[in-house]
């Protein structure tokens, strides 16, 4: 009875936070969200049995990329003033059609899966194994699929080194050249152009 | 009361859902996008945990790991571009980024 009734809080705290993500306007805000979503849905794998995985979720997403991008919506000056008000861009309609069809069959694999013969409590699973969750994870990990994992330190490194070599200021500042959009379209024949007439065997004077 | 797969994939295919229309509905922030497209590797990873759940199997866990994985570095790339993009435009508007399209 209350794994179940948490399930429900969790679930229902994970949609309403998802939902505060999509369409809550200041940036602060919906990262503070997604932090809320990732502790419901790490509660979740919990419920599920996933322990190990519930923590690295925390760690990983609320330690790191959740702190990464409310660094980043801090760092870079976003005001909504200067955003149009615009709730409902052009692409509602496409929009609303791609997420019926993937409502729709996601809703009918699920149905399917309701209707099934086999069906497992899945609260009560972490209790059916022998070893602890982390235990069994760190065999099969290190075992079974050493080299994917080695693979997955490699995609972590790339990413580390190819952060860096983005946001690394340049010794001097000029060498990133700037757009000066208003500079530009001030420039016309007038200010830019000058047509000289030159004399014959007297060359240009200063 | 009892919780099976259905009830975690109903949940994901929710979370999923909200993610898409996230990434099609906000043209205001790049960082908004980015955000959609974490709750949707979120809705995948429930997917994976509770299918390894139902069927017993850890395989399942060992993807939802490397998810994590992939995510976090996309994350810090995405992030990375966008703050050279900011630094270079002082903007991250999505409507200005198709200047380029003529």
């Amino acid at each position: 009875m209350a794994p179940s009734l948490l399930f429900y809080v969790f679930a229902t705290a994970l949609i309403f936070s998802a939902s505060g993500v999509v369409f809550i306007r200041n940036p602060l805000y919906c990262v503070l969200c997604l932090i809320v979503a990732f502790f419901n849905s790490a509660a979740l794998f919990l419920l599920a049995g996933a322990e190990f995985l519930a923590l690295i979720l925390v760690i990983v997403y609320v330690g790191a990329v959740a702190v990464l991008f409310l660094f980043v919506v801090m760092m870079l000056d976003i005001s909504e003033e200067n955003s149009e008000k615009r709730s409902l861009s052009s692409y509602i309609k496409a929009t609303g059609f791609l997420a019926f069809v993937f409502a729709l069959e996601l809703g009918f694999t699920a149905y399917q899966w309701w209707h099934s013969t086999k069906v497992n409590d899945l609260t009560a699973f972490s209790s059916s194994l022998k070893t602890s969750n982390t235990h069994a994870l760190g065999e099969l990990l290190y075992t079974h699929y050493f080299y994917v994992f080695q693979m997955a330190g490699l995609i972590l490194l790339v990413a580390m080194i190819g952060a860096i070599v983005l946001t690394l200021h340049p010794q001097k500042k000029q060498q990133v050249k700037k757009q000066n959009i208003s500079e530009q379209l001030k420039r016309n024949k007038e200010n830019s152009l000058k047509l000289v007439k030159v004399e014959f065997h007297k060359g240009l004077e200063k | 009361m009892f919780i099976g797969t259905s009830h975690y994939l109903i949940l994901s295919s929710l979370l999923f859902c909200l993610g898409t229309l996230g990434v099609f509905l906000n043209r205001r922030h790049v960082i908004n996008v980015l955000m959609s497209i974490e709750l949707i590797l979120l809705a995948v990873n429930i997917n994976f945990i509770a299918f390894s759940a139902d069927l017993g199997d850890l395989n399942g866990q060992i993807f939802s790991l490397f998810i994590l994985t992939v995510a976090a570095a996309e994350a810090a790339i995405g992030l990375a571009i966008l703050v050279v993009y900011f630094r270079n435009r002082q903007t991250i508007s999505i409507d200005d980024a198709s200047q380029m399209k003529g």
